[in-house]
């Protein structure tokens, strides 16, 4: 019954996203107050019967109701209850409900706050968003209905994969979701704005913060992915450029290019056609990430759909956004031109670099995903493009983008004296430079070119940042108090300046090597020993699990123990590694236990990563420098 | 600057960052673009021999040999029509079974194995990357229309 109620739920949200969609659009195009008003409240409407479809899905998933086939396929009784809660998302259909109701959350919550709003533009915001939705609860419905049935019901569930079972994946999907969607936000402002044929520097203020929200869900979600690949994939990878990935990386470099973007349309009124291009190309990204990996188009460890006609349905979907939102595009974005002008060296020329190079970055990304697809196609055979190639064509956009990065921050809307410019970073320079000369020597004991220039760049972004927030503490004569979105901006600067270094030293000076080892035996890396001292039995609730005891000591101290384990899930016989990480804010030391070789004998791969920590904490302050920028006070008097 | 100007300056660095991109990023394609191979063509001779290209197909049953205590290892792999000797050494991934789908980065070796630097095995019970699916797919037709006629055989050099 339950299950039937999720699915009727999930019918009636259709019906109000189509009013959602339709009535207010035609309202405002009417100018009918009473049409436009439809769309707050059919909003609100949808958000609760999605709401309980969802909680439905949740209740058959955590009364283990294996009548439901999807409950069936990616739960079992022995699962872990808050696995059960988040098996909810750990597959295609139950992730596509997810990504509904973040939707329609999102939708709620921009009905509530753009009240301030012209009621035609608010009206065209939320009907643009209904009609995303009506898309995404057709495809719920007719290809990937979560709440179908089975004739026969197992006694017991096929399970969730293992690899979801885990902390870090099961918060992953929702956050990475809020930051996908949250762009389909900054795409509904941006068609409204061509709809009203009207785009002024409060357009750019109002998408600011919204854009904003949505890209530092995006960069944590990023982020946490990365970091559980690391230590639950079992390898110690950080980042595999795997077309999933590749698929959120995408939307992210072109959401980063949008948010500097929109700066310059929002303070200067300048940029505004380029603004809504990225912001249309944004969400397109974001869409066509979903169809790389709901259609298992693409080789990749995430491609658990394949089936054709969801493919289908995706792309048909892409297809009509894209092309709608460029045709009005074309349309609208030549009667949006600007007449202000601005000096060579001007922060506007720096935001232009910017977001040339972020885009150049989006395109290298987007080649090599799609390039073993287009290959295959015109039948030239199967490729594939290993992460090397990413590396190296990365440091073409990226490193120009660092570099400048730390002059841009300081450069002056309109007009920048140079000499004042180069008088106020010359010392920052100066010591980022010796720094990177020095630090690979003296801390790693190698050196090398590549490393220096990451290095001094790494630590020129991050006294850059700190550069404004300093003299401001200070009171320095000049100097002027930091309103929020400054802060915002230096905090956030900080964080790439962290991940720029902690991406450097960890691709130089990384340690890995793969060993046979014995009880009693040991292996040294990087100076440390790590001693196998037992192997014994472990179990946990749904899996058998053998765990080593290894000990890891420098000069005799003892640094720490960790237990690395191969565990055996009962239901699925899949074998699964459970690396043994001592963290520490300069390196990690991981082991993982490979296979058995006989006699007590293991292989087991041993890695020392310096400063890998970095890139996740660069990221997670770029994330939180998001936050402090929108909570500034002319935000909050805007809504 | 003028907007004319502005425009002018964004159109032309534009022009000249996609045209370094271009030049550069396709000079790095060659090297690290991997052809996947199948173990037919290998077999008769049929791949790069100056650069690493992939191959993938089932692990042979009873094929897989490991010295024991050392990390080196060898296994055949087989797309239902030709097999295919592999030598290993090192970590192999958690789902790496006999008789299950797999995929070797590598090349071939003076002695005609296939020096494997990187196995891949699915993630999960349901999947297997899909030219090895679309290799083996070929010759299973192949060996039950064959079975009458004799044909499907490997030809090796």
């Amino acid at each position: 019954m339950i299950p039937e109620i999720g699915h009727f739920a999930l019918i009636i949200a259709l019906a109000l996203a189509l009013c959602q969609g339709v009535l207010p659009l035609i309202g405002a195009h009417r100018g009918d107050a009473t049409l436009m008003s439809v769309a707050r409240t059919s909003a609100q409407g949808q958000f609760i019967f999605v709401v309980i479809s969802f909680a439905c899905l949740t209740w058959a998933f955590v009364q283990s109701d294996f009548s439901v086939e999807y409950v069936a396929n990616h739960s079992q009784l022995a699962l872990p209850t808050v696995y059960k809660i988040s098996a909810v998302w750990g597959a295609h259909e139950g992730s596509l409900l997810l990504w509904i109701l973040i939707m329609s959350a999102w939708t709620v919550a921009v009905g509530r706050y753009s009240k301030k709003l012209p009621p035609e533009f608010s009206a065209r915001v939320i009907g643009v968003l209904g009609l995303l939705s009506v898309g995404f609860l057709l495809f719920t419905l007719l290809t990937s209905n979560p709440f179908l049935r089975l004739a026969v019901i197992p006694p017991d569930g096929a399970d969730l994969n293992p690899l979801l079972q885990d902390p870090g994946l099961a918060i992953h999907p929702p956050l990475l979701y809020v930051g996908y969607v949250g762009f389909s936000v900054a795409f509904a402002f941006a068609i409204a704005a061509m709809l009203t044929g009207n785009l002024d520097q409060k357009w750019a203020k109002w998408t600011r913060p919204w854009t904003t929200v949505a890209w530092l869900f995006l960069t944590i979600g990023i982020a946490l992915g990365s970091w559980w690949a690391y230590y639950e994939l079992g390898w110690g990878g950080w980042w595999f450029w795997d077309p999933v990935e590749n698929a959120s990386f995408m939307p992210w470099l072109m959401g980063t290019a949008l948010i500097h973007s929109l700066a310059v349309t929002e303070k200067r009124g300048l940029f505004k056609s380029w603004t809504l291009l990225l912001a249309i190309s944004a969400f397109s990204l974001s869409l066509l990430g979903t169809f790389l990996v709901r259609s298992g188009i693409l080789v990749s460890v995430h491609a658990f759909a394949t089936d054709p006609a969801r493919g289908f349905f995706i792309l048909a979907f892409l297809g009509i956004v894209i092309i709608g939102a460029l045709v009005l595009y074309a349309i609208r974005a030549p009667e949006l031109d600007s007449n202000a002008g601005f000096k060579l060296v001007s922060r506007e020329t720096f935001l232009l670099l910017n977001n040339i190079f972020l885009v150049i970055a989006a395109a290298i990304v987007f080649y090599g995903t799609l390039m073993p697809l287009l290959y295959d196609v015109m039948g030239v055979g199967k490729i594939s493009i290993g992460p090397p190639w990413f590396e190296f064509a990365m440091l073409l956009p990226m490193l120009p983008l660092a570099l400048l990065l730390g002059v841009g921050m300081h450069a002056a809307w309109r007009a920048q004296p140079e000499g004042v410019l180069l008088r106020k970073l010359r010392i920052p320079a100066l010591i980022a430079v010796a720094i990177g000369i020095a630090l690979p020597g003296i801390a790693y004991g190698r050196t090398g070119i590549l490393v220096s220039v990451g290095v001094a760049a790494g630590i020129w972004i991050m006294l850059s940042s700190l550069l404004d927030p300093w003299r401001s503490w200070r009171r320095e004569a000049g100097a002027t108090a930091m309103p929020r979105s400054a802060l915002g901006m230096s905090v956030a600067h900080f964080g790439v300046g962290l991940f720029v270094l902690g991406i450097t030293i960890v691709s130089a000076f990384n340690i890995e090597t793969d060993q046979a080892m014995r009880t009693g035996g040991a292996v040294e890396v990087a100076g440390y020993s790590f001693e196998l001292r037992e192997l014994r039995d472990a179990e946990g609730p749904n899996y058998q699990a053998i765990e080593g005891r290894v000990e890891i000591r420098r000069d005799e101290a003892l640094v720490g123990e960790v237990l690395p384990q191969k565990r055996q899930y009962l239901v699925q016989q899949n074998w699964m590694t459970e690396a043994g990480i001592s963290a520490g804010w300069n390196r990690d030391l991981f082991i993982a236990l490979g296979d058995q070789l006989g006699n007590n004998t293991w292989s087991v791969r041993v890695q020392y990563k310096p400063l890998i920590r970095f890139i996740w904490l660069g990221a997670f302050i770029m994330a939180l420098g998001g936050l402090i920028a929108i909570s500034d006070r002319r935000y909050r008097s805007a809504a | 600057m003028t907007p004319r100007k502005q425009r002018m300056l964004a159109v032309g660095l534009a022009g000249v960052g996609i045209a370094l991109a271009t030049v550069f990023t396709l000079t790095a394609m060659k090297d690290n673009m991997m052809f996947f191979i199948p173990v037919s063509d290998v077999v008769a001779g049929e791949f790069p021999s100056d650069r690493n290209f992939r191959v993938g197909g089932l692990v042979v049953d009873g094929s897989v040999n490991r010295d024991p205590g050392s990390l080196e290892m060898s296994f055949r792999v087989t797309d239902l029509r030709c097999e295919l000797p592999v030598r290993y050494t090192g970590v192999l991934p958690d789902l790496f079974r006999e008789g299950q789908g797999v995929v070797a980065h590598g090349r071939i070796s003076n002695e005609g194995d296939f020096e494997a630097d990187t196995i891949l095995a699915k993630h999960d019970e349901n999947y297997m990357a899909p030219e090895v699916a679309e290799s083996l797919a070929e010759h299973v037709s192949e060996q039950t229309a064959g079975l009458a006629q004799g044909s499907g055989e490997c030809d090796s050099l």
